[in-house]
């Protein structure tokens, strides 16, 4: 029964797999293969199967046909302790670490050796001591981990991975919460784990690092591998039209911004959180009408929570937030009378806040406007106008499939973006204020989105976006605030801003104003 | 592992799931019957006849579901707000202080006078006594479970206190109060029956069925069809995008304790109106727990628990009849039957989700 391992198979083969959720072609026959010791960037837009496919590989999901095979061998994968067995590892977009506990009893977690911890970590503190100096993985094994910044948090877990010992690495999006500077640092990590002859599959849709650091990508789009090419022979152009099927704007093409009158003035806010720790330390700015700002920073540094104090769902603790003559702060106003003073907020955390995942999409597209006098008969909902508004707002930004009537939750992330985009935009807002305009959002849609916000701005309104995707504000502001420890470090005209640039302030590294 | 892989289709998910649950209790409470020495099939044909069988056991099925109605849509509303009011049983039984000092003090006068004082009364007490738990909650935090246990507690402490030492009538032993005024007595269904023409046998049922109903259709556009639902709603289900929404959930959480208690306080309505016609200790006896499995079997809906009502009902009716014809199985073992089928629908409600899953996707597969 033991088949012989073949020294030049590929460390990962995948043949056939295929795999249907219900009436949803999740995976169609994807077929390709990982060499040892390379990089292999899978890429494809939301929905596009990546993730299922990655799952069935870590043992989450089982695929309907379809084997897998590992140094040419095939192995049943049933569970995630399968995999791991296998060899193979993964490190998920959202940290599967225990908070508080340090670093050596969360790589231990689950791989103890015995009923009493001490040996384990005896013989972790070693092996994680060797780890770290053959691949350069130094992380101080004693520390809590909430006390930990993402990026060695992040280090853990790859760490995790290859105690348990992985051969094969799967990265989801590993660079969402990292600055630039960190990214790279894992991007030089990573090619250390390659030369050591470990294999890594890198799930992104960001083309800059598939570009960066992988040796060959497949792209994957509705379920279907569309093809699959060596890195050195591709450009990001031609991945990004494989990608969605069509030729795609990665520049968002926009008239140089005529900034009128200062809409919204926030001067000297400070935002402290439960603990009463201060996250937004002393923000002052004007946005004015026909520009769009941007805000730039590492995620964590008091963006989330100077846009929840603009939006009026956090309180701050000082300063004024001033829209229409009126002192939204002093008059403790709420979100639902901000809008009515012309204040509209896409929130960053879409799912958290953005949506009622339980209710359809009709439902809403009226969250927050749920009083305004169109929806209303009497005391009751006139259903048929909330419907009625809801399918006008799908034709107008193109949310499909444009079925009013269906769970938010059925919606691609992108559709349901596109939205809560329409229903913060088509109140006509004075002022927009935007986190993260793009976060899990596909291509095409995202060119959508940028085009709408672009716009607006030419239409006199006044937006705020923050952003961690650096190039997303590149792109679309016009004038850039940069974040570091809820101040603002630096603001850069965008004529002047460069990523480089952008990324020192956002490590800390303060600058003379440009 | 995934959410799509336990997705049913919306006809199983609202009939075929809870059918299952209930034939897998039933047949699981067969076994207990068998082991007790009688036989299933006998017994499972009595608990029907028993509730369905007559004119009089109809009458009691739906009496005892009319309780129920009450008290479980005091659980959905406050589940619609994203809370889990354990407290129904104690704002029943204050609910019914309420309603019973309307029928002490008022009785005499006429009935459409009483009613409507009776039925302000009893929401009134009841959702007083939710009001306590609903702050805590909202302002401080304090979990809503916890707090209306302890409040139906109270409740019965304070309750027992009032008919032992206040409204007994003098010169007995039992704490009990004396009997209401004329005005004060729920016309019974059958004498409405009869005033129509149609002879019906004589049972407790009576006009608050109707009122039970009402109070359903009443929820049914309040959670659904009104803004305030529609906040409810968000408030329930996602209480960080209530905020982001300009609803505040503090204030959501008191409205819909408020009303949630109110529905449990008219539970009076029908047990000492239409039944007891006095105040005696432990009348809800229970029924503010039903409440809690009605709702759950039902989905919260006003139509799904109007239809477990019937079913809890239906087992409280047919069960007694039960023990009164087959001498080996007494109330302890309905209770038993009870339990089975609230642990089958309410607490393993998803133990056959999964198969029941797997066998659509199969046959969507074919």
């Amino acid at each position: 029964m033991v088949e012989r391992i073949n020294p030049t198979a590929p460390a990962l083969e995948l043949r056939g797999i295929d795999k249907r959720f219900g009436s949803v072609h999740a995976n169609r026959a994807i077929s390709f293969s990982v060499a040892r010791g390379s990089i292999h960037g899978l890429i494809g837009e939301n929905g596009a199967g990546k993730s299922t496919l990655m799952n069935i590989v870590y043992g989450f999901h089982r695929a309907d046909a379809g084997e897998i095979l590992v140094k040419g061998r095939r192995v049943d994968i049933h569970a995630p302790h399968d995999a791991i067995a296998a060899g193979i590892g993964m490190v998920h977009q959202h940290f599967m670490l225990v908070e508080n506990f340090t670093v050596l009893e969360n790589v231990v977690l689950g791989v103890e050796r015995g009923a009493l911890l001490a040996g384990s970590l005896a013989h972790a503190r070693a092996e994680l001591e060797k780890l770290a100096r053959d691949y350069g993985l130094e992380v101080p094994l004693d520390a809590v981990i909430s006390e930990l910044p993402v990026g060695v948090q992040q280090r853990v877990e790859i760490l995790k991975a290859l105690y348990r010992g992985a051969e094969i690495l799967i990265l989801d999006e590993p660079t969402a919460v990292l600055t630039p500077q960190e990214a790279d640092a894992l991007f030089k990590m990573l090619g250390r784990l390659r030369t050591e002859g470990k294999s890594v599959i890198l799930v992104t849709h960001k083309l800059r690092e598939i570009m960066a650091v992988t040796d060959r990508v497949t792209v994957m789009r509705q379920g279907a591998v569309v093809g699959e090419v060596a890195t050195r022979d591709t450009s990001p152009r031609e991945l990004a039209e494989k990608m969605v099927g069509r030729a795609v704007l990665l520049r968002v093409e926009k008239a140089p911004a005529r900034p009128g009158d200062a809409l919204l003035r926030v001067s000297n806010l400070e935002v402290r959180d439960r603990f009463g720790v201060a996250r937004v330390k002393g923000v002052s700015f004007d946005l004015r009408a026909g520009e769009i700002v941007g805000v730039a920073g590492v995620s964590g540094n008091g963006q989330t929570e100077l846009l929840e104090a603009l939006a009026g769902i956090r309180w701050p603790t000082r300063g004024a937030i001033e829209l229409g003559g009126r002192d939204l702060v002093r008059e403790h106003l709420d979100p639902h009378a901000r809008r009515t003073l012309g204040l509209a907020h896409v929130p960053e955390d879409r799912l958290r806040l953005g949506v009622v995942m339980s209710f359809s999409a009709e439902d809403n597209a009226i969250l927050g406007y749920h009083d305004g006098p169109a929806y209303h008969r009497g005391p009751l909902l006139d259903r048929t106008a909330i419907r009625g508004a809801c399918e006008q707002k799908m034709a107008a930004h193109d949310v499909r499939p444009a079925l009013p009537a269906q769970r938010i939750s059925a919606f691609s992330g992108g559709n349901q973006q596109k939205l809560v985009l329409a229903r913060e935009i088509d109140v006509d807002p004075r002022v927009l204020i935007v986190g993260q305009p793009t976060r899990g959002v596909d291509i095409g849609a995202i060119e959508f989105i940028h085009k709408k916000l672009i716009a607006l701005r030419d239409a006199g309104k006044a937006l705020l976006i923050v952003s961690v995707e650096l190039e997303e504000i590149l792109g679309l502001a016009d004038r850039i605030l940069v974040m570091n420890g809820g101040e603002i470090v630096g603001e850069v005209a965008r004529a002047e801003a460069t990523e480089e640039k952008l990324g020192l302030m956002m490590a800390g590294v303060k600058e003379a104003h440009a | 592992m995934s959410a799509t892989a336990t997705k049913l289709p919306r006809w199983a998910e609202l009939a075929l799931l809870p059918a299952v649950n209930l034939l897998a209790a039933l047949l699981l409470s067969g076994v207990v019957v068998k082991i007790l020495g009688e036989s299933p099939w006998a017994a499972c044909r009595l608990l029907l006849g028993g509730a369905f069988g007559s004119q009089d056991g109809l009458g009691y099925t739906l009496y005892y579901a009319t309780n129920f109605m009450f008290t479980g849509l005091a659980v959905a509303v406050a589940y619609h707000a994203g809370l889990f009011n354990i407290g129904g049983e104690g704002q029943a039984y204050v609910g019914g202080l309420g309603v019973g000092l309307v029928g002490l003090w008022l009785g005499h006068l006429p009935f459409l006078v009483v009613m409507p004082l009776a039925i302000l009364a009893g929401a009134a007490f009841g959702a007083a006594w939710a009001f306590i738990p609903a702050w805590l909650q909202a302002r401080r935090g304090s979990h809503i479970v916890i707090t209306t246990i302890m409040f139906n507690f109270i409740a019965a402490a304070l309750m027992t206190y009032l008919l032992v030492n206040v409204l007994i009538k003098p010169g007995q032993q039992s704490p009990e109060t004396r009997e209401f005024g004329p005005g004060a007595a729920m016309p019974a269904a059958h004498e409405l029956l009869a005033r129509i023409g149609i002879t019906f046998a004589p049972s407790p049922l009576n006009f608050a069925f109707f009122l039970a109903l009402a109070a359903a259709a009443l929820v049914w556009v309040l959670v659904w069809r009104t803004r305030w639902g529609y906040a409810l709603r968000v408030a329930g289900q996602n209480q960080a995008a209530a905020v982001y929404a300009g609803i505040s959930p503090p204030r959501i959480i008191v409205q819909a304790m408020l009303l949630s208690g109110a529905l449990a306080g008219c539970f009076g309505l029908n047990e000492l109106l239409g039944s007891q016609h006095r105040i005696l200790v432990d009348f809800p006896g229970g029924a503010g727990f039903v409440g809690i499995a009605v709702a759950l079997m039902g989905r919260n809906h006003p139509a799904g628990i109007f239809l477990a009502a019937v079913l809890f009902g239906a087992l409280a009716q047919g069960g007694s009849q039960l023990s009164f014809d087959m001498p080996k199985i007494n109330r302890d073992t309905v209770v038993v039957i009870q339990g089975l089928v609230i642990l089958f629908c309410g607490a393993l409600e998803n133990v056959f989700r999964g198969p029941l899953a797997a066998l659509f996707r199969r046959k969507e597969a074919a």
